[in-house]
């Protein structure tokens, strides 16, 4: 026998798996939105979310045999598959986020890895550790406004756009899939402070949240 | 706000996204067994201060995390270029351009000519006819 402490990660009797935000949906219940919401705040709870990081010609030819997309090579540029539910997103110059459906990570990750083979990588599975937040209405640029030092004018910030940077006092993930909609990656330990914070910024405008 | 340009987002960024990691350009000494105390000293604790054009290391630490460097004229905090790591600079000390602006002094009008900006010196002709 070994001394080997082990963790077992699949506990036996289901255990009920919990978004980062579960916390706070209990803590802070949504207010009501009076009238018209101007803000509209929806989670994309337990996606999955994979850290590509290594050249982008290996990568490329990988990502394309396994998920049929292009590997987005400019700077700060977002790409999704037709439907819509995939996403590839350039972070630094050597490394991608990729968000999937819940439960497809592991096998995207395994044929990732058998594509990959001996080429010079890195892959991590972030999906407990962050989560994604939307916002659309009419007022939800508004909002990010007031909260991110980032430019979010169209003419700055369009579709098929995605950047790190600071919001509020943490770091999210800023992207922007489509004309109506705004995407924020947090991170699990900031989830509750991000979603108060949009809580508390979108109050002028009404809020609705699910 | 005080936007500088990250060589690898290819765009201006707010400052707060960064933070500065000290001079630029440092060579680790090729053979440490044979260096003296004296030049490892050198490369391990002391650093330049000079008054003018400056080298320095940042890291874009919200955003792409990756470092890079940037000339900086520590007299005026003007940013005259940035460039990736491994590269070198293209503006230096001895540029001729910026060995001429320093080399300008004029006394009254209160500007602050040492490396100072061309269209200030448009500034200071009117101040000082």
């Amino acid at each position: 026998m070994s001394n080997v402490c082990e963790f077992n990660t699949v506990p036996d009797g289901n255990p009920q798996v919990e978004s980062p935000m579960a916390w706070s949906y209990q803590q802070h219940p949504a207010p009501r939105a009076n009238g018209q919401a101007g803000v509209v705040l929806r989670e994309k709870a337990l996606m999955g979310h994979l850290v590509l990081r290594g050249g982008a010609i290996v990568l490329d030819e990988a990502v394309r045999a396994t998920l049929g997309m292009n590997l987005p090579a400019k700077p700060n540029a977002l790409e999704h598959d037709d439907s819509g539910e995939r996403s590839i997103q350039w972070l630094s110059p050597d490394e991608w986020l990729v968000i999937v459906p819940g439960g497809e990570e592991f096998k995207l990750e395994r044929a990732l890895r058998e594509a990959l083979g001996d080429a010079h990588f890195s892959i991590v599975n972030a999906s407990g550790g962050q989560t994604v937040l939307t916002l659309s209405g009419a007022n939800a640029r508004d909002v990010l406004m007031k909260s991110t030092s980032y430019d979010v004018h169209p003419n700055a910030f369009p579709v098929g756009k995605g950047v790190t940077t600071v919001f509020a006092k943490a770091t999210v993930v800023l992207r922007r899939p489509s004309e109506a909609h705004w995407e924020l990656v947090v991170r699990r330990s900031f989830a509750d402070y991000c979603y108060r914070w949009l809580l508390d910024a979108s109050a002028e405008y009404g809020i609705d949240t699910q | 706000m005080f936007y500088i340009f990250c060589p690898y987002c290819k765009e201006h960024r707010e400052e707060e996204e960064f933070h500065a990691r000290g001079q630029a350009h440092l060579m680790r000494p090729s053979d440490p067994d044979n260096t003296s105390d004296e030049e490892w000293g050198d490369y391990l604790f002391f650093r330049n201060n000079p008054r003018g054009i400056h080298h320095e290391m940042w890291v874009h630490s919200v955003g792409c995390r990756k470092f890079f460097n940037i000339t900086r004229n520590t007299a005026t905090y003007e940013i005259l270029e940035t460039y990736p790591m491994g590269e070198q600079p293209t503006i230096t000390a001895a540029t001729p351009d910026v060995r001429h602006e320093q080399g300008v002094q004029v006394a009254d009008g209160g500007w602050q000519t040492v490396g100072a900006r061309s269209e200030n010196k448009a500034l200071n002709e009117e101040a000082s006819s």
